[in-house]
């Protein structure tokens, strides 16, 4: 492991830096966008609710490869030419955006009607009811499952492998078929992961810690 | 902080337990068995074969049968080391994987359009060469690039296959370009159609077979480097790599070789299938 890290060390690094660039990337607007569908699935509105429901439906049960394949390989010939990274990074986002979008709709729908009723009758617009009172509740409860997702996310960021994308996961394999040390280089790479990840589920402990102080 | 010394504590095992593990790996290769002495108590020989390379390995989903060049070598090497009635198992490898498959005990021996090179001589055995080939490169028709030259500019993107000693050569001899490495020919061609580089670059053998099937793309340029295959086999296996010489060789004398080579590439516009034969 150690001969792995000296000799393809900043190889390790810049892999590194692609996996949590495109984790954060993927990450912030995962968020955005799966927040946003998950508001039109809860919405009075038939039309919104139904296209809410397509989206999350088709998107989550698709493989996250199939997906990045066809932003890497059928975009490039019919719109805009993209890298893999680009394509990869816009799979993923898409991807956990419909899983992001479940788990906020669960959220939203537990917290109770009566808030949303309580907050109209005192004059609120539905709009103003959601934004202040709803929304801060529901991702309150959401916050152990958001932090699976992003767990996911981060893991499933080794996509870009495929693509070409110069992740973490791409560096590996490339180390482990230049020095043949097969077994060496992947340990090394998950070491890596590992590093993104467990911070990442200590903090989302420490969030949750933190959020339920209040609510007690 | 009692908490923080125990999540401390939990990583430093973890650590502690894959570098024990990683240790472990490097004794678990196979080396005791003698796979000649298995070869010929099983009438069998177990080949790592490329499934996607047109010419040398590829499966022809009509009757799932991998069909090429490499596998007809392996089907007359084995019926010469072993007799007529002796049978070539096949796995399919790709560039990637054909070492680690190798090691590990699932295959006796890897005929899959793999170059002799110094690097793997360290982890592996080579037979003789069985086939002459050179790196090329496939471009769209119509492309500027016409030789490796062209590809030594800084934005310029060629495409490989991951562990393919094609894309350690493009380094040498395109430093400039940036190499984008994929999993395997299949997707490194759909790759290309796509744009995602201006050349694909690999043996010449490999490249030809593309073009066959894809008329708007041709191979430019002369062969830039010389790429013997050879067959791999694990380190220690002394007998099996004497047997293959020598059955290579019987091949060789009884025009055999010829004939497959004739069978392969006798079609193939562009390549003088002469200049391979022996």
């Amino acid at each position: 492991m150690i001969n792995i890290i000296a000799s393809h060390g900043s190889e390790l690094l810049s892999g590194l830096g692609q996996t949590v660039l495109c984790s954060v990337i993927a990450l912030f607007f995962s968020l955005i966008i799966g927040s946003m569908f998950a508001i039109f699935e809860v919405l009075p509105s038939k039309v919104l609710h139904t296209i809410g429901r397509i989206y999350v439906e088709v998107v989550r049960n698709i493989p996250l490869l199939v997906v990045t394949m066809f932003f890497y390989i059928v975009i490039p010939q019919y719109v805009a030419s993209i890298n893999g990274f680009v394509a990869g990074t816009i799979g993923l986002t898409i991807y956990t955006s419909a899983f992001i979008a479940e788990t906020v709709r669960a959220g939203i729908q537990s917290v109770s009607g009566g808030q949303m009723e309580a907050a109209r009758s005192n004059g609120m617009t539905y709009w103003q009811a959601m934004r202040y009172i709803v929304l801060p509740q529901a991702f309150k409860i959401v916050i152990p499952p958001l932090g699976n997702q992003f767990i996911n996310l981060v893991k499933n960021s080794s996509v870009l492998a495929f693509v070409a994308g110069f992740d973490l996961m791409y560096v590996g394999n490339d180390i482990a078929s230049t020095s043949f040390d097969t077994i060496n280089s992947y340990l090394v790479v998950g070491v890596m992961y590992l590093i993104i990840t467990m911070p990442l589920s200590y903090y989302m402990r420490y969030l949750e810690k933190r959020t339920n102080r209040g609510a007690a | 902080m009692r908490k923080i010394l125990k999540s401390v504590a939990l990583i430093f095992t973890l650590m502690a337990s894959l570098v024990l593990l990683s240790s472990c790996g490097a004794k678990g290769e196979v080396k005791n068995i003698d796979a000649w002495d298995q070869a010929q108590k099983t009438d069998s020989i177990t080949w790592g074969v490329k499934a996607d390379t047109k010419l040398f390995g590829l499966m022809d989903v009509k009757d799932s049968q991998i069909k090429g060049f490499d596998i007809d070598i392996a089907k007359a090497l084995t019926k010469q080391m072993l007799g007529k009635k002796a049978k070539a198992n096949f796995i399919q490898v790709t560039s990637q994987t054909r070492i680690p498959l190798l090691k590990n005990g699932n295959l006796d021996a890897i005929i899959a359009t793999m170059t002799i090179t110094k690097e793997r001589e360290k982890v592996v055995d080579f037979s003789n060469s069985y086939f002459d080939a050179g790196q090329s490169l496939l471009v769209k028709k119509g492309s500027s690039i016409k030789s490796v030259k062209d590809l030594n500019k800084p934005g310029t993107k060629v495409i490989g296959v991951v562990g393919s000693n094609s894309v350690e050569n493009i380094k040498k001899f395109a430093p400039k370009a940036q190499v984008i490495q994929l999993q395997d020919y299949a997707q490194a061609l759909t790759a290309l159609k796509s744009g995602q580089g201006a050349a694909l670059t690999t043996d010449n053998g490999i490249l030809f077979g593309m073009a066959v099937d894809n008329p708007n793309y041709q191979v430019v340029g002369k062969a830039f480097t010389k790429e013997p295959y050879g067959i791999a086999i694990n380190k220690g296996q002394g007998q099996l790599k004497k047997h293959l010489n020598q059955a290579l060789k019987e091949l060789e004398e009884s025009g055999e070789y010829n004939k497959l080579v004739e069978k392969w590439f006798g079609n193939i516009a562009g390549f003088d299938y002469k200049e391979v034969e022996r």
